[in-house]
């Protein structure tokens, strides 16, 4: 009995607790409603296999308690019930995966037109790049990493000239505008990761991955490593602020380009390949 | 086989197959030495291998501890972040591998296969006595790698380079990563030895009448188990191998050209990711490896304890099998998010979702054995119902992580460090406790004190369930996962101290219940009440041997010869409740068994 009870109150106390719970997620900033939606549909369908699953054992244990002058029933197999079992299963991971996928095939599927932004990832901070006024970003080398230029642009690749550089942890969003995140990490894996945004994925040194989202409302987010990259990962923090078109400008008015952040430190002539190939364009 | 009619069958079997070997004499222990220390009976191997894997595990236990101090109660615990994350790896390498799975291959498997299929030993006893030396020697490595300057490796018990061999990890740029590559590596040395072992000896050495249809559902999860351990173990191996030459001679396998603090290293033309499709390609199967295992054992479990046959055998076996050949096939779905290509998403995400129906199948199974049963609720049925709750909420989650859309914003975060717990780590412990209860009478000869079991399994149960339940929910807040200073994120719905504070006091009493049941073993071997022969009135082989505990050799002058298959509970017209699997059908003419 008590035993029964036990069964039926971690199942329903389950139900309660995900009705109840104040942990749930934040408002959504961006287009991915529908990771949203499939995780409500996963909840419905497993929801009710776990309640029906949780309330038939504890039925089972309370009805069939053990009383030495009765038999079990002995039924070895009984395909009917086992083949039905198998289908209606079968239906439900149908009708779980078939929006998954749908939704994945989107978030891969990057749309013509995004906004092309490169998020640098190393131990433990954010950088980013924006391509400048060309819509074109630079080429850039693990192997130019120095001092100087630590995005390792090519210095004989015109196009990099007027990226924007960013060294530091927060970046700024256009609200409605989607953007492609070119993910690059310079020493070991981490991870560019908004609450918010819903999407990640993993930035691998010595490749470039990307995930694409659309912001849909104004606001500061915070940005977690998502991918433990050593003792300082935890502390791998910053801000994305999704901004409207005229904070936007003002914020985007006051970053330096390649091109100016080289003359600035009095290294132009480090890049002279570049600046010859650009007058040639 | 399922026969049309048992009467057909039964006049078969009746007449007793031939013997296809004849009887070999073992080694006979003459010291203590050759008896309790490097003995070659399979029965103290097992107990050996527990022993070592219990010993080990409660490293790891102490270890997840700290660690919980350290995210609800900062200082209490002075740490710096080298250590948590010297913590986090540690347990996560020493439960799966050290502990789940040499308990339940190592130990379980040598104490019960021989008993089980009606052999005196293993095949190979001398081999199997060298296997678990050299885990010993795993361990000892292991244990060694606390000592070294720098510590253990802090790397992630997944151990993903870049950062696993560089200086931005504790241990990544001294002997802490070398000692765990080394102590894996033999680790799965000492392994493949006995798994070798297990899988001939089931195979080839079956009493006769043992149809491969006739073994316990115990047998076939743990031969299913080591097949695929043989299998996934070899790709972790090469990764480490390859992973120490990296570090050691400066080769690239899994290492592009990298910058770090401002300093460009050596390396120049790996790929990180090469290496998580090696760790993956081991460690998904390594998920059934100690999954497949617990669903044998319990099946057993709940059939005795509930009084009656498992229901549907065969679908049974047929979905430990099926399980564990996709278990070949969905490594991937752990890199969704790692930088693979995005089109390997829907193939995983299709794979991963058909091994829920298999699956599902073995749960509505156990269930089903409960129906009309006759349930003693023992100490081995109530871990076998918290295992039943707890798999299925554990197992449900892996539908939200398997399902590569909902994976993105849950990977990483509480919501997987919730659901791997669930199904593999709470899940398993639960049957190998049930289990202990179940077997420690045929190992002493005596039962486990039932209060103290009790206790232990109310606590258990409600805490490691109170411990997981919630943390699911932190997950869907966007907690991320291993961050050494938990804090309240700007963005998150409701503070986390309170919920992490809670969860951190269940962990310290779940843990503390796990020393009372040490306790209970030690004192119960000792002054337990005595069992006797057979004190579950179980069908199965192990608990016809002649003498309790069973001694060298286990059946006595003959091996037992095998009539039926090992559910023959409350079979209609019979005597007794349950047919034990060497009694001929002549013995029991009245029974109207359905199934041999």
């Amino acid at each position: 009995m008590i035993v029964a009870l036990l069964v039926l109150l971690v199942t329903l106390g389950s139900v309660a607790f995900h009705l109840w719970s104040p942990w749930w997620w934040s408002e959504i900033a961006s287009n991915w409603v529908g990771m949203d939606n499939t995780i409500l549909l996963s909840f419905w369908i497993t929801g009710a296999v776990f309640v029906a699953i949780g309330l038939f054992t504890a039925y089972c244990i309370w009805k069939y308690k053990y009383n030495k002058n009765r038999r079990a029933d002995y039924e070895p197999e009984n395909s009917k019930l086992e083949w039905f079992l198998t289908i209606i299963t079968s239906i439900g991971v149908i009708a779980l995966l078939a929006p998954g996928l749908i939704v994945w095939n989107n978030f891969v599927t990057v749309p013509k037109g995004a906004y092309e932004i490169e998020v640098v990832g190393q131990q433990w901070a954010w950088m980013y790049r924006l391509p400048g006024k060309d819509g074109v970003l630079g080429t850039t080398d693990i192997k130019n990493i120095d001092d100087d230029n630590i995005f390792g642009m090519n210095t004989d690749d015109p196009y990099g000239l007027d990226d924007i550089l960013i060294d530091a942890d927060d970046l700024h969003l256009l609200k409605d505008q989607a953007v492609k995140l070119n993910l690059r990490a310079l020493d070991v894996l981490h991870d560019f990761y908004v609450p918010q945004f819903r999407a990640k994925m993993d930035m691998v040194p010595g490749m470039i991955t990307y995930y694409w989202f659309t912001p849909i409302r104004t606001g500061e987010f915070e940005i977690l490593c998502a991918e433990y990259c050593g003792t300082g990962h935890y502390a791998m923090l910053g801000y994305v602020i999704v901004d409207e078109q005229e904070d936007y400008d003002e914020w985007l008015s006051e970053q330096m380009t390649f091109e100016e952040i080289m003359a600035s430190n009095g290294k132009s002539d480090l890049i002279k390949l570049a600046l010859n190939k650009k007058n040639d364009l | 086989m399922a026969a049309d009619s048992y009467d057909d069958v039964a006049k078969n079997k009746e007449s007793i197959p031939e013997l296809e070997v004849a009887p070999q004499d073992l080694y006979h222990a003459k010291s203590f030495w050759t008896k309790y220390i490097f003995c070659q009976d399979a029965k103290v191997i097992g107990i050996q291998y527990a022993l070592t894997a219990a010993a080990i595990g409660m490293v790891g236990l102490v270890s997840s501890w700290l660690m919980r101090m350290q995210i609800a109660f900062p200082g209490v615990i002075p740490m710096d972040a080298a250590a948590y994350y010297q913590l986090v790896t540690m347990h996560g390498m020493i439960m799966v591998v050290y502990f789940l799975t040499a308990l339940f291959l190592g130990g379980f498997g040598n104490f019960l296969i021989p008993l089980m299929v009606g052999a005196r030993d293993m095949v190979f006893p001398y081999v199997n006595m060298v296997s678990y030396w050299v885990f010993f020697i795993a361990v000892l490595i292991l244990g060694a790698s606390y000592f070294v300057p720098g510590g253990p490796t802090g790397a992630g018990w997944t151990l993903y380079p870049p950062q696993a061999i560089t200086s931005g990890t504790p241990g990544g740029d001294g002997l802490g990563i070398v000692l765990m590559l080394v102590s894996l590596a033999v680790f799965v040395i000492g392994f493949t030895m006995g798994g070798l072992n297990y899988v001939i000896t089931i195979l080839q050495a079956r009493t006769r009448g043992m149809t491969l249809m006739r073994m316990p559902l115990t047998i076939w999860g743990i031969l299913t188990a080591t097949v695929l351990a043989l299998f996934a173990f070899p790709a972790l191996f090469v990764a480490g191998i390859m992973m120490t030459l990296d570090n050691m001679l400066g080769t690239s396998f899994f290492m592009p050209a990298i910058v770090q603090f401002g300093e460009r290293l050596t390396y120049d033309g790996g790929s990180p990711i090469l290496f998580q499709h090696l760790f993956w390609f081991f460690g998904h199967p390594e998920v059934y490896i100690v999954a497949l295992p617990a669903f044998g054992i319990v099946s057993d479990l709940i059939s005795v304890h509930a009084r009656k046959n498992i229901f549907g055998y065969r679908m049974m076996v047929w979905a430990i099998v099926i399980i564990g050949a996709l278990s070949f096939i969905v490594w991937a779905h752990h890199m969704y998010v790692a930088g693979m290509n995005p089109w390997f998403g829907f193939f995983f995400a299709t794979t991963t979702l058909i091994i829920a129906v298999p699956t599902a199948i073995k749960v509505y199974n156990w269930v089903l054995t409960l129906w009309r049963g006759n349930i003693k609720l023992t100490i081995p049925m109530l871990f076998s119902i918290a295992f039943i709750i707890t798999f299925v909420n554990g197992g449900l989650t892996g539908l939200f992580l398997g399902n590569v859309a909902v994976d993105v914003p849950l990977s990483d975060t509480y919501f997987v460090v919730a659901h791997f717990h669930m199904v593999m780590g709470i899940a398993p412990v639960l049957v190998i406790l049930g289990s202990i209860y179940h077997w420690f009478p045929l190992i002493t000869g005596r039962f486990l004190n039932e209060r103290l079991g009790r206790i232990h399994f109310w606590v258990t149960f409600i805490g490691s369930y109170s411990i997981y339940f919630p943390m699911h929910y932190l997950g869907f807040m966007g907690v991320t996962r291993r961050y050494f200073e938990v804090f309240e994120g700007d963005n998150f719905t409701y503070s986390i101290t309170g919920i992490n504070q809670f969860i951190t006091v269940a962990a310290l009493i779940t843990g503390a219940a796990q020393f009372l049941f040490f306790y209970n073993i030690i004192v119960s071997s000792k002054f337990g009440k005595k069992a006797g022969k057979n004190p579950w009135k179980a069908c199965s082989l192990e608990w016809q041997t002649p003498d309790v505990p069973p001694t060298h050799g286990n059946f006595g002058k003959e091996l037992p010869v095998v009539y039926r298959w090992p559910y023959d509970f409350s079979v209609p017209g019979a005597d007794e409740d349950y047919i034990t699997q060497d009694t001929p059908p002549s013995a029991v003419a009245n029974a109207k068994a359905e199934q041999t």
